[in-house]
C-alpha cells in the first residue's frame, strides 16, 4: 500500500526525454487524428469511446422513461380495485416490458456506458481496447431495444414475465410471437454486456497510465472491471437458456429442452435463469457503489478510508452472488438441506456490503464532508438500500421467504435494493458528472426539489407494498377484489409513483435549460480525485494532450505540474501505451483501429437476422455467411492496426511521414521489458 | 433488525452532520492513529455481522424443521391440481367411487395434519393458504407433497402465487376449517352422487345441461356429464364463491358466468352461451339444487 515506493520503479518513464525524437503533440493534430468525421457520417462510424458512452447512457436513460411509464400505467390499474383502466393481456405485456427494459435495456447498459465513458479517462488512456467492437455492441444493443419495444406497441410484446418460466412462455401456452421477441431481445442485449465485459477488462488491465498498478485503480473502475467479470460468467447462462427457448420454440426446430412430456424439465429453466438473474442484480449494483465511492472521496474531501476492504468486498460479492440463486425458487420442490445451503449464502452477501457501507460511512465521518447534491444521493441511497439489505436478509430465510415469496413484499424488497443501490447512485453520479460531459453545471435548486421528490414518492410507493405483501397481495396480478382491503395502500403507492414521475420531468428540464445556459464548470468543478478531472470539460476527442502517469490512489489530488507525463506516442495515428498488469509498467505502444462502419452493418445483420430467425432456422445459417462477409471487410487489410511494436521505445514504428522515419532512426531509448 | 437499521442511519446523519469544516483541500494522508483504530472497528463490525447473520441462520434452520415436523402417520391427503385458472380437489377414498372431486373450495378438519399433494396439470402454479403456511409451486413434471394442521375453525383465502397467464389474478380458492364432525358430514355429502331433479322446470334444466355444450368441460357424477376440462359440478351449490374464487356463488352471478363468463374473467376457457329465457331459467333452477 506503500505509493511512494511505485514511482521508483518508473523512473524509467517515457518522459519528455522522448521529445528527442517524436513531435510534442498538438491539440489540433491529435484532435485531427482521434476524431471522427464530422456530420452524419462520422456519427454513424465513430469508435470513440466518449460517443459510444454517451450513446448508452441516453438511450438507457430514455429505455428508463419508457419503462417508468409503463410503472405508471400499471399503477394507475392497481390504484383501485377491480379497476378497469387495462386489461389482463395489455397489463401482462406491460408488466413484462417493464421488467425486462429496466433490467436488459436502463440497468445492465447505463453503468456500462458510464464504465466506458469513464474508465479510459480514469486510467488515462485515449480509447478502448478494441474501438469498433465497442460501437458493434452500441448499435446490437439499440437494435435489441427497439425491437421490445416494437413488439410492445404492435402488441406482440413479450408477456410471459421477464423471467419468462417455462413452460408458460413455451410453444404450447404462450403461441404467437411475444416470447420470441423476449428470446430473440435477450440475445441481442446480451452482446453488448458480454462486449463491454471485455472492452473494460482489457482496457484496464492493459492500458492503465504508468503507475496506476492494481492498488491504485479508482473504486469505480475496480466496481467496473468486477462487474465484467461477473458478466462473462453470468450471461451465457441467460443466452444458452433464452437460445434453447428460443429453439423450443422455433417451427421445424422443436427442440424439447422444457418440454416435460418429451423428457424435457421445467426446473431446468429456473436454474439456468437465476444462475444469471441473482449475479444480475450484483452486476448492478456494484457499479453503483463505484458511483458511490467516487462521490463519497470527492465530496468527504479525504482519500477513501479502507480501499483494500472496498475492493476485497467487492471480489467477495461478485464470488457469493453466483451461489444463491436457489433463493429465488425456495418455493419449488427442491430438497430442504440443499436450499439451506442458499439460505446461508444469500445470509454471507450481507457481511460485504455491511463492509462497504461502514467503509463510507467512516470516510464521511472522518473527512470534510461538503453537501453537495451528488453527496444527498448517496446518502438517500444509504438510507433505501440498508432497508432493502434488511429486508433482502428476511428473504433469505427460507422460513420466511416461502410465506412472502412473490408478494409484494419481494417487490418493495428490490426495488429498494435496484432502485436504492443502483438509481440513487446514478442520479448522483449524473449529477455529479454532467458538469464533465457538457462543460456545465445542473442548476442546484432543481435539483434538490428533483431529489426530495424522488426520495418521498419513492418510499411511499415502496414501503406501503412491504405491508401489502404481509397481507398476501400477490404479485404480477392485474387486478384484486375489494374486500381484500389492499385498496387504500395500493393508492398511496400509485400517488408516489406519480410523486417520483414529476421529479424525473424536473430532472429532464434541468438537463435540458442546464446544458445550455447552467454555470460553467471548468475542468474540476467538484474538486474530484481521479484522472477524468485533469482534462476539459467535456474532455477532448483524444482525452489528455499528454497521457498522464500516476503515483499515487487521487491522482487528480496528488499530480503536480512536475509529475511527469508520457509522450512518444504518434501523434499522426490512434495509438495507445499499453502497460502490464499488476505495475502498469509501460510495455509498448498499441495501434488501434480507425473508424468504421462495418460495425454497423455487421449489428443490423445480427439484429435482423435474429429478427428472422423468428420465423425460420434458415436464418440461422444464411446469417452466419453474411455475417462472415462482413467481418471480412471488418477485417480488410488496410483497417487493421498496422503494427505493434515491441518496447516503448525500442523498434522505430513504419511511420507514415518521412520526417519522423528520419526522427525515429536516431532514437535508442531504452527498453523496458 | 430495525435497531441496526436506526443505528446505521444515526451514524450516517453524525458522520454528515460534521460538515464544512476547515479549508476544501483534500486530506491525502490521513492521521495513521485513528486510521488504524477505525480498522480495527471495521474488523469488530464484520465480526458482529457475521454473528448475528450465523444467529438467523441457526434459528431459520430450527424454524424450517418445526414447520416440516408434522408427525401424524395417516393425514388427511388431498389431491390438488392447478390449471388455468382453477384449483381441482381430490379427496382420495379406499372405495374409489368415493373419491371426492371439487374445485376451488378446501375443507379442512380443525386439529388433524393434512397432506397436499401438489400436481400441475399445465405450467407452473403455486399453493398458498397465506394464513396457514407458504407456498408451494406445483411445477409439471415434478409433484410434491407439504402437511400442515389447521389449528382454528373459520374460512380462509388462497391463490395461486406464481405467475400463470392471462388470469393468474382470479386463481384463488376458499379453505374452510370447520370441526371433524362437520368435516365428515360434508365429506360424506360430497362423496354421493348428484341429486335427481325433482320438479319439472328441474329435469328441463338437466336435458338443457346435458344436451348442451357444457357436458363437453363439466362432470357431474350420476349423469352421462363426464367432461374433465373444467372443474366438477356435482355439488357446485355447496360452494362459496365461482370462477376460482372470482365471484360469490349466487343466482345472479352464477346467470351472468353462464352467460358471458368471458367478459368477468377475460381469457377463461368457459365460452359464452346462448341460450332461450326459458332454457336458462330451468338450467339455473338445476343447477342450484345440486348441494
Amino acid at each position: 500500500m506503500d505509493d511512494s515506493e511505485k514511482i521508483s520503479r518508473l523512473s524509467a518513464t517515457p518522459t519528455r526525454v522522448s521529445e528527442q525524437w517524436f513531435e510534442e503533440p498538438h491539440a489540433e493534430q491529435l484532435d485531427h487524428v482521434w476524431s471522427p468525421p464530422r456530420g452524419f457520417l462520422g456519427w454513424l462510424v465513430t469508435t470513440n469511446h466518449k460517443d459510444i458512452g454517451r450513446r448508452y447512457i441516453v438511450t438507457a436513460f430514455i429505455f428508463f422513461l419508457l419503462a417508468g411509464i409503463l410503472a405508471l400505467m400499471m399503477r394507475i390499474q392497481l390504484a383501485r380495485p377491480e379497476n378497469h383502466f387495462l386489461n389482463p393481456d395489455v397489463y401482462n405485456q406491460i408488466f413484462t416490458t417493464h421488467g425486462t427494459a429496466m433490467m436488459f435495456l436502463f440497468a445492465v447498459p447505463i453503468m456500462e456506458g458510464f464504465g466506458l465513458y469513464f474508465v479510459p479517462l480514469m486510467i488515462g488512456t485515449r480509447n478502448v481496447a478494441f474501438p469498433r467492437m465497442n460501437a458493434f455492441g452500441y448499435f446490437v444493443y439499440l437494435f435489441g431495444g427497439l425491437m421490445l419495444f416494437g413488439g410492445l406497441l404492435t402488441n406482440t410484446g413479450p408477456d410471459a414475465g421477464w423471467f419468462a418460466y417455462v413452460p408458460l412462455s413455451g410453444p404450447q401456452f404462450s403461441p404467437g410471437h411475444r416470447v420470441d421477441i423476449w428470446a430473440d431481445m435477450i440475445t441481442l442485449t446480451e452482446i453488448p454486456a458480454l462486449v463491454g465485459a471485455v472492452e473494460i477488462i482489457t482496457t484496464v488491465f492493459k492500458q492503465r497510465a504508468p503507475g496506476m498498478s492494481l492498488n491504485r485503480i479508482p473504486l469505480f473502475v475496480w466496481a467496473q472491471v468486477i462487474t465484467s467479470f461477473m458478466v462473462l460468467f453470468a450471461m451465457p447462462s441467460i443466452m444458452l437458456a433464452s437460445g434453447a427457448l428460443a429453439m423450443d420454440r422455433l417451427k421445424n426446430v422443436n427442440t424439447h429442452f422444457f418440454n416435460v412430456a418429451e423428457g424435457g424439465d421445467a426446473l431446468l429453466w429456473q436454474h439456468l435463469f437465476w444462475f444469471f438473474g441473482h449475479p444480475e442484480v450484483y452486476i448492478i449494483f456494484i457499479p453503483g457503489t463505484g458511483f458511490v465511492s467516487t462521490i463519497v472521496e470527492t465530496f468527504s474531501r479525504r482519500k477513501m478510508f479502507g480501499y483494500p476492504a472496498m475492493v476485497l468486498s467487492l471480489i467477495a460479492t461478485a464470488f457469493i452472488g453466483f451461489g444463491l440463486w436457489v433463493h429465488h425458487m425456495f418455493a419449488t420442490p427442491l430438497p430442504k438441506l440443499g436450499q439451506a445451503f442458499f439460505t446461508g449464502a444469500s445470509m454471507l452477501i450481507a457481511i460485504p456490503s455491511g463492509i462497504q457501507i461502514f467503509c463510507w460511512i467512516a470516510t464521511l465521518a472522518t473527512g470534510k464532508p461538503k453537501l453537495k447534491i451528488p453527496l444527498l444521493w448517496v446518502l438517500g441511497f444509504i438510507v433505501v438500500f440498508v432497508l432493502g439489505g434488511m429486508t433482502g436478509i428476511v428473504l433469505a430465510s427460507m422460513s420466511i421467504d416461502i410465506q412472502v415469496h412473490d408478494t409484494f413484499f419481494v417487490v418493495a424488497h428490490f426495488h429498494y435494493v435496484l432502485i436504492g443501490g443502483a438509481v440513487f447512485p446514478l442520479f448522483g453520479a449524473l449529477h455529479y458528472w454532467f458538469p464533465k460531459w457538457t462543460g456545465r453545471m445542473l442548476n442546484r435548486a432543481l435539483a434538490q426539489w428533483q431529489f426530495w421528490l424522488f426520495f418521498i414518492g419513492f418510499n411511499l410507493t415502496f414501503f406501503p407494498m412491504h405491508i401489502l405483501g404481509f397481507h398476501g397481495m400477490t404479485r404480477r396480478i392485474y387486478t384484486y377484489l375489494p374486500e381484500t382491503g389492499w385498496g387504500n395502500l395500493n393508492l398511496l403507492a400509485t400517488i408516489g409513483a406519480a410523486t417520483m414521475g414529476i421529479s424525473v420531468l424536473l430532472f429532464l428540464i434541468n438537463v435540458a435549460v442546464s446544458r445550455k445556459s447552467g454555470a460553467l464548470a471548468g475542468e474540476n468543478p467538484w474538486g474530484g480525485s481521479t484522472l477524468e478531472w485533469m482534462t476539459a470539460s467535456p474532455p477532448p476527442s483524444y482525452n489528455f494532450l499528454h497521457l498522464p502517469t500516476v503515483a499515487g490512489r487521487c491522482p487528480a489530488w496528488e499530480n503536480t505540474p512536475e509529475t511527469p507525463v508520457v509522450s512518444g506516442l504518434s501523434t499522426t495515428e490512434r495509438e495507445v501505451l499499453t502497460t502490464t498488469i499488476l505495475d502498469a509498467v509501460p510495455e509498448h505502444r498499441y495501434e488501434i483501429s480507425p473508424d468504421s462502419i462495418w460495425p454497423l452493418v455487421l449489428a443490423l445483420v445480427v439484429g435482423l437476422d435474429l429478427l428472422w430467425m423468428i420465423f425460420t432456422p434458415w436464418a440461422y445459417p444464411i446469417g452466419v455467411f453474411v455475417g462472415l462477409v462482413v467481418l471480412a471487410f471488418w477485417f480488410w487489410r488496410g483497417n487493421e492496426p498496422g503494427w505493434v511494436v515491441e518496447g516503448i521505445m525500442s523498434t522505430p514504428p513504419k511511420s507514415k511521414t518521412e520526417q519522423l522515419a528520419l526522427k525515429t532512426e536516431d532514437a535508442k531509448a531504452p527498453s523496458h521489458h | 433488525m430495525s435497531a441496526i437499521y436506526a443505528l446505521v442511519l444515526l451514524f450516517a446523519v453524525i458522520a454528515i452532520s460534521r460538515r464544512n469544516r476547515g479549508s476544501d483541500e483534500p486530506i491525502l494522508s490521513p492521521d495513521p492513529k485513528r486510521e488504524h483504530r477505525l480498522n480495527i472497528a471495521l474488523g469488530g463490525f464484520a465480526l458482529f455481522t457475521a454473528a448475528i447473520l450465523f444467529y438467523f441462520m441457526v434459528s431459520d434452520f430450527a424454524a424450517g424443521r418445526d414447520m416440516r415436523a408434522i408427525s401424524d402417520p395417516n393425514p388427511l391427503r388431498v389431491l390438488i391440481k392447478g390449471h388455468q385458472w382453477w384449483w381441482e380437489v381430490q379427496y382420495e377414498n379406499a372405495v374409489s367411487s368415493n373419491t371426492v372431486v371439487t374445485a376451488n373450495e378446501i375443507h379442512l378438519p380443525e386439529g388433524k395434519a393434512v397432506q397436499f399433494d401438489l400436481q400441475a396439470s399445465d405450467v407452473i402454479h403455486s399453493f398458498w393458504a397465506p394464513n396457514f403456511d407458504g407456498k408451494k409451486d406445483l411445477v409439471p413434471g415434478h409433484p410434491t407433497s407439504f402437511a400442515f394442521r389447521p389449528t382454528k375453525t373459520g374460512t380462509f383465502y388462497g391463490q395461486c402465487a406464481e405467475f400463470c397467464g392471462l388470469q393468474h389474478a382470479h386463481m384463488r380458492f376458499t379453505v374452510v376449517v370447520e370441526k371433524s364432525d362437520e368435516f365428515q358430514k360434508w365429506l360424506t355429502a360430497q362423496s354421493q352422487n348428484a341429486p335427481v331433479p325433482a320438479t319439472e322446470l328441474q329435469k328441463h334444466g338437466q336435458q338443457v345441461f346435458l344436451n348442451g355444450t357444457c357436458i363437453m368441460c363439466h362432470t357431474i357424477a350420476g349423469t352421462p356429464a363426464r367432461g374433465t376440462l373444467g372443474p366438477d359440478l356435482t355439488h357446485l351449490a355447496s360452494r362459496q364463491m365461482i370462477g376460482a374464487g372470482t365471484i360469490p356463488n349466487t343466482r345472479g352471478h352464477l346467470g351472468g358466468w353462464i352467460l358471458d363468463a368471458p367478459r368477468i374473467k377475460p381469457g377463461v376457457r368457459m365460452p359464452q352461451n346462448v341460450l332461450s329465457p326459458a332454457d336458462f331459467q330451468a338450467l339455473l333452477a338445476y343447477l342450484e339444487m345440486l348441494k
